[in-house]
């Protein structure tokens, strides 16, 4: 007891200043917060945000080295040319996981792929890289990106010109196959070829 | 008569006592906040209690705080008691119960009682911890429907107040914010091919800014806004280049056979960090941001790393590890050892570099999640579509 006694007079000294330096009746600071109840400050939204086609670069301009198709051919070479994703719809080439490296099973699709562009020299080609989902989403918009230049690679070597093949990649936002396991993975894995008459 | 005693010695301790007592507690306390900024995983979280809110306010607080690394407690377990009132307004009050101290007390007005707790929020973080808090701040994300298009949001960084940026209708990538400006850099497929635009978000005017034959996308934004790193697959593999945020003086950084993504800037604008692989490992590297010289940096413990951001106070890299399953690592930005925080993909930090935003999957679908990397306190927002991820947020 004999503490308590000693404790209890400063306890309530310290309960005074704590009164006399603030609590619930005080005059408290008004802090205003800007913005409207909606929306963003400054955000005009809405209106026609389609691209303009001003303020870009040159898309020949700059140098590059190339890994073995060289330097692609620039977009406007394929520009109002007709898609057609049927015809060489049989020769989907299909990868390894994380991989980029064309398989030798793959390689009679290849081979078709390439007659079909050399029996038609007015014809261009799309490939198409896709991903299955067990990667990131930018780490497999690259691989997409380099299972597509695999394939031109492979195409040149085989004596198509690479000036008439244009890559597109999509990593995994188009699986050929929506499911999760081991074979939708492999069917996602793959290449597309869409072949490119010239316009009419 | 036991409980009250303790009670009174705890806060009347007398004289030299007294002092004697707050140097310790002072000491204790820059020990706890050293702690806490400086071993992502390891900190404990700053116990809190909040009495007399409720609805719309109660919930902005928690979440706000619990990203930030508080834990909510009793009054009695409390290391600082955040007391006042949301009826009408925002009111409150921040009393430190170590030193029974009122740290500051505080009304808000105006805007919806939402953004006035955010603000308090923010004040509560500032005052406690020294650090600008993160409540008022926005994040751009990718929203993807089921048929594989989607659209360019932000949204406040709980996920409040989304606002679609884009109406392509078609694939979309990878958003980035142009630093301290309401703009967004992001790719869009709607061209056609992935091509990387700039989108000014006060006036809805978005022009394309690389459109070259094959892929553009990744697009990194330098602390100063004046260059933009980027991956093109122009010159026959896709590779880190770098030009003025206008596209001019456009250079090749990585000339590489492998598959570069993800390029961030580090804090002082010297280097860009990116994903990509080495004797067929895939690793993080960094690459002088003027051209030179690619250095590894070494992700000891984890294996297959992507997606790196580098933290504004430029000490740490989050990252994503891709070892069958997805999660979220953090490591010195010097390289060295990982540590693994919680299962997600795509990090980007906050400006306070500890709390990250993330992209987590379930059941095949993303979901946005905000990370506190330093206590690990996780806590999922409000989804937009059927999978959102790619977060970004502005800084």
């Amino acid at each position: 007891m004999k503490m308590t006694k000693l404790i209890y007079p400063l306890a309530f000294a310290l309960a005074i200043t704590l009164a006399s330096t603030g609590c619930h009746n005080r005059q408290v600071k008004v802090t205003p917060i800007p913005g409207s109840k909606t929306g963003m400050p400054g955000y005009a939204g809405g209106g026609d945000t389609r691209p303009t086609t001003g303020g870009t670069f040159d898309p020949n301009a700059g140098g590059g080295v190339g890994t073995g198709g060289g330097q692609l051919a620039g977009l406007d070479e394929f520009e109002g040319m007709i898609k057609d994703p049927s015809a060489l719809a049989a020769y989907t080439v299909h990868f390894g996981f994380d991989s980029a490296v064309i398989k030798s099973s793959e390689k009679s699709n290849l081979e078709a792929v390439a007659a079909a562009l050399k029996g038609d020299p007015n014809t261009k080609l799309l490939v198409e890289g896709n991903c299955d989902d067990r990667g990131t989403e930018e780490y497999n918009r690259s691989l997409g990106e380099r299972r597509a230049l695999a394939a031109r690679e492979a195409l040149a070597k085989d004596g198509v010109d690479p000036a008439r093949i244009r890559t597109i990649s999509y990593g995994k936002d188009k699986p050929a196959d929506p499911g999760h396991d081991e074979a939708a993975w492999a069917k996602n894995r793959r290449d597309d070829f869409v072949l490119l008459h010239p316009k009419p | 008569m036991k409980n009250i005693i303790l009670h009174s010695i705890k806060i009347a301790l007398p004289g030299c006592l007294l002092l004697a007592a707050l140097n310790v507690c002072l000491a204790q306390q820059e020990i706890d906040i050293g702690k806490n900024i400086t071993v992502p995983g390891q900190a404990k979280p700053i116990p809190i209690s909040l009495e007399g809110f409720s609805g719309e306010t109660l919930d902005v607080l928690k979440f706000d705080l619990y990203v930030q690394g508080f834990s909510f407690v009793t009054p009695d377990a409390a290391k600082y008691r955040i007391s006042g009132s949301s009826a009408g307004n925002v009111q409150g009050l921040v009393t430190d119960t170590i030193f029974k101290k009122i740290m500051f007390s505080r009304s808000y007005s105006g805007a919806t009682l939402r953004k006035q707790a955010h603000a308090f929020a923010d004040d509560i973080v500032e005052t406690i911890s020294g650090k600008k808090g993160i409540g008022q701040t926005k994040i751009a994300f990718k929203a993807q429907s089921p048929r594989g298009s989607g659209e360019i949001y932000i949204a406040d960084f709980d996920g409040h107040n989304p606002l679609e940026v884009t109406h392509d209708d078609s694939i979309v990538a990878a958003p980035t914010w142009a630093p301290h400006k309401l703009a967004l850099y992001y790719t869009s497929y709607q061209p056609g091919n992935p091509d990387i635009f700039y989108h000014n978000l006060s006036t809805g005017d978005r022009t394309i800014v690389a459109k070259f034959s094959g892929l553009n996308t990744g697009a990194a934004i330098s602390p100063d806004g004046t260059r933009m790193a980027l991956i093109l697959s122009k010159s026959g593999s896709p590779d880190i280049w770098v030009c003025n945020v206008d596209g001019t003086n456009l250079k090749q950084l990585t000339r590489t056979p492998e598959d570069e993504s993800s390029p961030c800037w580090s804090p002082d604008g010297q280097w860009i960090c990116f994903a990509t692989k080495m004797n067929a490992r895939r690793v993080l590297a960094k690459v002088p941001a003027g051209g030179g010289a690619v250095q590894r940096i070494p992700t000891s413990g984890v294996s297959s790393p992507t997606e790196p951001d580098w933290s504004p106070d430029g000490k740490w890299i989050a990252f994503t590890s891709q070892m069958g399953d997805f999660n979220i690592c953090v490591v010195p930005a010097t390289g060295g050892t990982a540590t693994l925080l919680v299962a997600g993909e795509d990090p980007s930090w906050s400006s306070n570099s500890r709390t990250l935003i993330c992209a987590r999957r379930s059941g095949g679908r993303y979901t946005l999640s905000v990370l506190d990397a330093m206590t690990k306190q996780v806590k999922d927002i409000g989804r937009i579509s059927g999978n959102d991820s790619q977060p970004a947020w502005a800084k």
